[in-house]
C-alpha cells in the first residue's frame, strides 16, 4: 500500500527572482534505498500527474506509471528507490494555487507566482537532499516530465547518473503553446473562474473540462482517433439534428472533460500550462560549461519519441539528441512506431520497458567517468 | 560466441578506445567491444528493432540513417569507426569514408568479396546473377546496390585517398561463424575483406 507523504520546507528563490514559501511537497516512495544512497531514481510526472506513481494506493487506486514501476518491472524497486514528487503549482499535494496562503488565511489564488519548470525542479532538488542523496541514479519523465529531466541535467549535472526523456521536447513549440492557450483561454473565459477567486464558492468547470478536452486531443492522434472512433455515432442511429452529442469521439471527449473536472483545480492548469509554454532550454546551450559538466560526469541519455506523437514530434527528440551528440555526451535515441499519439508513453509497451531496464543497468553503479 | 569477422575487427580495436559503428545492428559486435575490450560504445542504427535491442544490453546507440548523422560528431572524436559488411549498400561510399575518417582516427570497413571464386563461376556457368550466402538476394531485391571485390577496395583507396593500415581476406563457413585468413590468392578465395584504414599521411 502506497502512501503519500510530505517534505516542509521554508521557500525557494524563485526563476523570476522573488522568494516564494514555505513550501510543501507531497511525494511518494518505492523500494529500499541502499547504504551508500546510490540507487534512487526520481521520476517526473506530466501535466496532470501525481505523486502516486506506482503501486496501490488506499481506495484501490493504481499508479499512472504502474505499468513500468514496480518490483521486477522495467523500473524494478526490488533494485531501485523510486521517489516520485508531486510539481509545484500542482494541486495533488504540493503547494499550488488551491493552497492557502499562510500570510492570509485563503487560497493563493492568483497570488500564487508564476512558476517555471526550473523551479519545479529547484523544489525537488530540496527534496532530494532532504532524503540524503547526492546523486540520482537517473531521472526520467515523460512529456512535462521530460522538460523536468532536462532542466535536472542542465542545473544539477553533478546530481544525476543518467536522464530518461519520454516524448518531450527542448522547448515548447508554437502548436503546442497554441493547445495550452486555448486550454487557458477556456478556463479564464468561464464566469465561474471569477478571476482565480472560486475556492469555496464556485467552480468554472465548464472551462477546465472544455480545456481537458482539447488537451486529449493533442495526446490522440489522427490515427488513434480513426481507429478508435472513426465515425461512429454514440447510441443513435442517425444523426440528431441539434448539438446533443452525436459522435462517439464527442461523447468520449465529454466523459474525458467531466471526469477531469472531478480531480484537477483549474488555476493549477493555468500554472501548469504556463512553465510549459516558457520552457526552452536551446536557448542557453550555446553555454558549453553545462555540457562539458555533464560530459565530465558521464551522465547518459535515453531519448524516446513516438511515430504518431504530434504534440511532441520526433525531431523534437532529435533536436535534444543532436545537442548531446555535438558535444560527444553519451546519448541513445530510439523513435518507437506506435499509432496512439502522444500517450503512447502512459501505454504499455514491451519495447520501451526492455529498453529501460536495459539502460538503467547499463549505467555505472558510481557514474564515474571510465577514461578520465 | 562472436561472427568470425567480427572477432578480426574486435582483435583490430585497442582496448580503451572510443568506438563508433555504423548500422550496427542488434549490437553484437559494439557489446563485445565493450565488455572485452573495455571501449566506450557509440552506435547508429537505422531499424528499431534493432537500436532497441542495443539500448537493451546497455549500448549506447541512435536511431538514425549513418548517411545524415555523422555530421554532427566533432572532429576526430572517435579512435575508431566501424562500418562492417555495409560498404556495398552505401549510396555515396567515397562521401561516408571521408566522413568516418573525418571524425575517427581510423576507420574500419568489411564487406562481402565479390571477387570469390564461387560467385565468378555461378556468373559463368548459370548466366544468373550471382546468389551466395555472403550475399543472398536475387537482382530484383537486394539491398546492396554496389558490390566489389577486395582489389577494387585497393584501388578505391587510391582513388579517394586514405590510407590501408591493414588488411585481412577471410573464408568464413557455418553461417560466417567460422572461418580461417586467406594468405594465397585472397581476391579469389576469400569470402571477406577487412581493411583497418587512415588518413593519407601529409
Amino acid at each position: 500500500m502506497m502512501e503519500k507523504q510530505y517534505f516542509q520546507f521554508d521557500g525557494l528563490i524563485l526563476e523570476n527572482g522573488t522568494f516564494f514559501g514555505p513550501v510543501t511537497l507531497a511525494y511518494e516512495t518505492l523500494g529500499t534505498l541502499n547504504d551508500d544512497r546510490s540507487n534512487a531514481i526520481l521520476i517526473c510526472h506530466a501535466l496532470t500527474g501525481d505523486s502516486h506513481v506506482a503501486g496501490t494506493e488506499d481506495g484501490g487506486k493504481k499508479g499512472w506509471w504502474d505499468i513500468m514501476v514496480g518490483p521486477g518491472k522495467a523500473v524494478d524497486t526490488d533494485r531501485y528507490f523510486v521517489i516520485c514528487s508531486n510539481i509545484l503549482g500542482g494541486c495533488m499535494g504540493s503547494t499550488g494555487p488551491s493552497s492557502i496562503d499562510p500570510a492570509t488565511g485563503d487560497p493563493y489564488g492568483l497570488t500564487f507566482p508564476v512558476v517555471t519548470i526550473h523551479d519545479m525542479v529547484a523544489a525537488q532538488k530540496r527534496l532530494v537532499d532532504h532524503l540524503g542523496i547526492t546523486r540520482l541514479h537517473s531521472v526520467i519523465g515523460g512529456s512535462l516530465g521530460g522538460m523536468q529531466v532536462l532542466s535536472w541535467c542542465y542545473h544539477f549535472p553533478d546530481m544525476v547518473r543518467s536522464a530518461v526523456v519520454l516524448a518531450s521536447t527542448l522547448r515548447h513549440s508554437a502548436l503546442a503553446i497554441a493547445f495550452n492557450e486555448v486550454a487557458r483561454q477556456a478556463i479564464v473565459s468561464d464566469p465561474e473562474w471569477n478571476k482565480g477567486h472560486y475556492y469555496g464558492t464556485s467552480f468554472p468547470a465548464t472551462g477546465l473540462s472544455v480545456a481537458r478536452m482539447i488537451g486529449h486531443i493533442t495526446y490522440l492522434s489522427d490515427e488513434s482517433m480513426r481507429q478508435k472512433f472513426g465515425r461512429k455515432l454514440q447510441d443513435k442511429e442517425d444523426f440528431s439534428f441539434d448539438f446533443d452529442t452525436d459522435f462517439q469521439v464527442e461523447s468520449y471527449l465529454r466523459y474525458q472533460g467531466a471526469k477531469f473536472v472531478e480531480r484537477f483545480d483549474a488555476n493549477s492548469l493555468l500554472y501548469i500550462t504556463k512553465a510549459a509554454d516558457y520552457f526552452d532550454l536551446s536557448k542557453y546551450l550555446d553555454y558549453d560549461e553545462v555540457l562539458m559538466k555533464l560530459k565530465d560526469a558521464a551522465v547518459k541519455f535515453l531519448v524516446v519519441s513516438y511515430t504518431s506523437d504530434w504534440l511532441y514530434p520526433t525531431y523534437q527528440s532529435r533536436e535534444i539528441v543532436k545537442v548531446l551528440k555535438r558535444n560527444s555526451l553519451d546519448v541513445s535515441f530510439c523513435e518507437i512506431e506506435a499509432d496512439c499519439g502522444h500517450d503512447a508513453f502512459l501505454l504499455p509497451s514491451d519495447r520501451l520497458a526492455s529498453m529501460l531496464s536495459g539502460f538503467l543497468s547499463g549505467v555505472g553503479p558510481a557514474g564515474e567517468r571510465r577514461h578520465p | 560466441m562472436i561472427r568470425y569477422d567480427l572477432s578480426i575487427i574486435e582483435n583490430w580495436i585497442e582496448p580503451g578506445s572510443r568506438v563508433l559503428g555504423l548500422g550496427c545492428g542488434d549490437g553484437e559486435l559494439l557489446y563485445a567491444l565493450k565488455t572485452k575490450k573495455n571501449v566506450e560504445e557509440r552506435g547508429i542504427e537505422q531499424s528499431e528493432e534493432g537500436v532497441s535491442a542495443c539500448i537493451g544490453k546497455g549500448l549506447s546507440v541512435i536511431q538514425g540513417d549513418f548517411n545524415t548523422e555523422l555530421s554532427d560528431y566533432p572532429d576526430q572524436c572517435f579512435d575508431y569507426v566501424i562500418l562492417s559488411q555495409t560498404l556495398q549498400q552505401v549510396y555515396e561510399p567515397a562521401g561516408l569514408i571521408r566522413s568516418m575518417l573525418r571524425i575517427g582516427k581510423k576507420a574500419v570497413v568489411s564487406f562481402p568479396n565479390f571477387g570469390h571464386y564461387r560467385i565468378r563461376l555461378q556468373l559463368l556457368l548459370s548466366g544468373y546473377v550471382p546468389v551466395t550466402e555472403q550475399l543472398p538476394y536475387q537482382w530484383y531485391d537486394t539491398p546492396n546496390i554496389r558490390v566489389l571485390t577486395i582489389r577494387d577496395f585497393e584501388r578505391f583507396s587510391k582513388d579517394v585517398g586514405f590510407r590501408i593500415l591493414k588488411e585481412v581476406a577471410i573464408n568464413t563457413t557455418d553461417r560466417d561463424m567460422h572461418g580461417s585468413i586467406v594468405r594465397f590468392l585472397p581476391n579469389v578465395r576469400a569470402t571477406y575483406g577487412l581493411f583497418l584504414i587512415g588518413k593519407e599521411r601529409g
